[in-house]
């Protein structure tokens, strides 16, 4: 029997715009199996939240992950309000709605552009991205910040959409999608890209179900998880059906995100369609206690806030299990048995995010 | 052959403990909305092939060694574009156990770009300024680094004192 060699992939690799490596253990071109070693962007995030106050807490936690942050504050704030008691205004729970699915949009754009350069079709790769910069815009143009929002906070949202805004990211959405449907079967039908995505890392339902698989990486193996449908926000109100496809690919993992980008557009429709009038935030007095955990929908997947107050400004604990965490295991299952030259595009397709990870 | 040098710069992105804002926001400036292509700026995987080093994020034991490593493999002349505030301080995360401080203990850096995280103009600024500074250096100049954004976090003697940068991590 050869002997199998070891080779890193990352923490400074092409395809990674993260720091993490994996050491791929290989018999000749096929890889045996991976060795993730972590901790290149590990910063002790759970520990400084603890000794700031649970307000200044809401904009450090955004600085989480910078492509999925309003939905960090809003999970951590939706933590907070049920820890004291407050339910947030109706137009609240429908700002943030539309402005987490834009995030959702914006992310999963950058995820399948990711994608396209990771396979080599850079053309594809810098379409993608023009496209995702008009919904930059929308953000940049109700929040005033393209990449890290800070509009969410315990209570509510801190700033209000005029009419004139909902009318700017419907006009948003009309040139996102017509660029998209030009884009996308281009991405979906094209035979080259076909044969470098279909069939390639396979992760079958019950390894997925096994190894604890979430978000967009759970849907594409037959598993039915979304938490948008347990109705957080105003979701409830919106009617959202998870997006399934039983491949296990790369292939259905991209199919997952296209769908799921239209699936948004249409969120974000309804949701300025039947936006209420009204307040947008609560005032409160009091301070978090007890214990409480959070689960909210990220791009990525299911993320997990553990919170504990003492009555106190400061929390005595946070936790975060986040998207990409609970996807790692997946991915090794995934890697065992690959191509070399496909583990580029088999790491990318779960849309790693190694800041949320190691925080 | 190195007037082509400032006339097509290439560069080398290194995230080394950042939040990802940075990172997006630097990767938007390649494509066709901000477009630094146009400048001749090609965004590429491989140290050995680049001159200028863009880095975002702060330092901490493990990354150390690797941004110094992507440093030494980038041939002379070279300058080094620190994007966001963390990279000279640490930022919002300054004061975090894992955080050493900014990227500057490590190599030497020759513009700070501030901001969290900065607009991708402010980015193309940093880059077409390093640019510069870039064919002064082919020219022979040498270049003091840049100062320090005014702004920025000081840690206290206590915490500078108990943290330092440990050079030789050994790794199988």
């Amino acid at each position: 029997m050869a002997k199998n060699t070891i080779i890193p992939f990352g923490p400074q690799h092409p395809v990674l715009p993260e720091p993490i490596q994996l050491r791929l253990v290989l018999d000749e071109e096929r890889v045996v199996s991976a060795i993730p070693v972590v901790g290149y962007v590990h910063r002790g995030l759970e520990k400084l939240a603890e000794q700031k106050d649970f307000l200044q807490d809401t904009f450090l936690i955004e600085r989480i992950c910078g492509i999925c942050s309003f939905i960090h504050s809003l999970t951590y704030s939706m933590g907070i309000e049920s820890m004291m008691g407050l339910t947030p205004p109706p137009r609240a729970q429908y700002l943030r709605v539309i402005w987490s699915e834009l995030h959702r949009m914006h992310s999963h754009l950058l995820a399948v552009g990711l994608l396209a350069d990771a396979f080599g079709f850079e053309n594809l790769f810098m379409q993608l991205w023009r496209t995702r910069e008009h919904i930059m815009d929308a953000m940049e143009a109700t929040t005033g910040a393209r990449v890290m929002l800070g509009t969410c906070c315990p209570g509510g949202v801190r700033k209000d959409i005029d009419p004139e805004l909902l009318k700017f990211i419907l006009t948003t959405l009309v040139t996102v999608e017509k660029e998209m449907d030009e884009q996308m079967p281009v991405l979906l039908n094209d035979y080259s890209v076909k044969q470098r995505l279909c069939g390639v890392g396979i992760l079958d339902k019950q390894t997925a179900y096994e190894r604890g698989a979430v978000g967009p990486t759970a849907r594409a193996s037959g598993i039915a998880m979304d938490l948008r449908t347990h109705g957080y926000a105003a979701y409830g109100e919106l009617g959202v059906e998870p997006m399934v496809e039983t491949d296990g690919d790369c292939y259905a993992r991209t199919k997952v995100r296209v769908r799921e980008l239209y699936q948004s557009m249409n969120i974000v429709r309804k949701a300025i369609g039947q936006i209420p009038a009204g307040p947008i935030n609560v005032p409160f007095k009091t301070k978090p206690d007890g214990e409480v955990v959070m689960r909210a929908e990220q791009p990525r997947g299911e993320v997990l806030y553990y919170l504990k107050g003492n009555g106190t400004d400061m929390l005595e604990r946070l936790r975060v299990r986040t998207p990409t965490f609970a996807n790692i295991p997946p991915v090794l299952a995934m890697l065992a048995g690959c191509e070399l030259a496909d583990v580029g595009v088999i790491v990318i397709s779960i849309d790693p995010c190694i800041s949320c990870t190691e925080r | 052959m190195f007037n082509a040098v400032s006339k097509s710069p290439w560069v080398v992105h290194f995230n080394c403990n950042s939040c990802n804002g940075c990172d997006i926001e630097f990767l938007a400036c390649l494509t066709p909305h901000y477009d630094v292509e146009r400048f001749g700026i090609l965004h590429i995987g491989n140290p050995k092939h680049a001159d200028v080093l863009v880095v975002t994020g702060s330092v901490n034991n493990r990354n150390a060694r690797v941004l110094q490593n992507v440093y030494n493999q980038i041939p002379d002349p070279k300058v080094v574009v620190a994007m966001g505030v963390c990279t000279s301080s640490g930022g919002v995360f300054a004061g975090c156990y894992n955080i050493l401080g900014g990227v500057d203990i490590v190599i030497p850096v020759d513009v700070f770009v501030p901001g969290c995280p900065p607009r991708p103009e402010a980015m193309i600024d940093g880059i077409v300024k390093a640019v510069g500074i870039l064919e002064r250096k082919r020219k022979g100049e040498v270049f003091p680094t840049a100062p320090k954004p005014t702004h920025t976090f000081k840690p206290s003697e206590e915490q500078s004192a108990e943290k330092t940068v440990i050079k030789e991590e050994k790794t199988v």
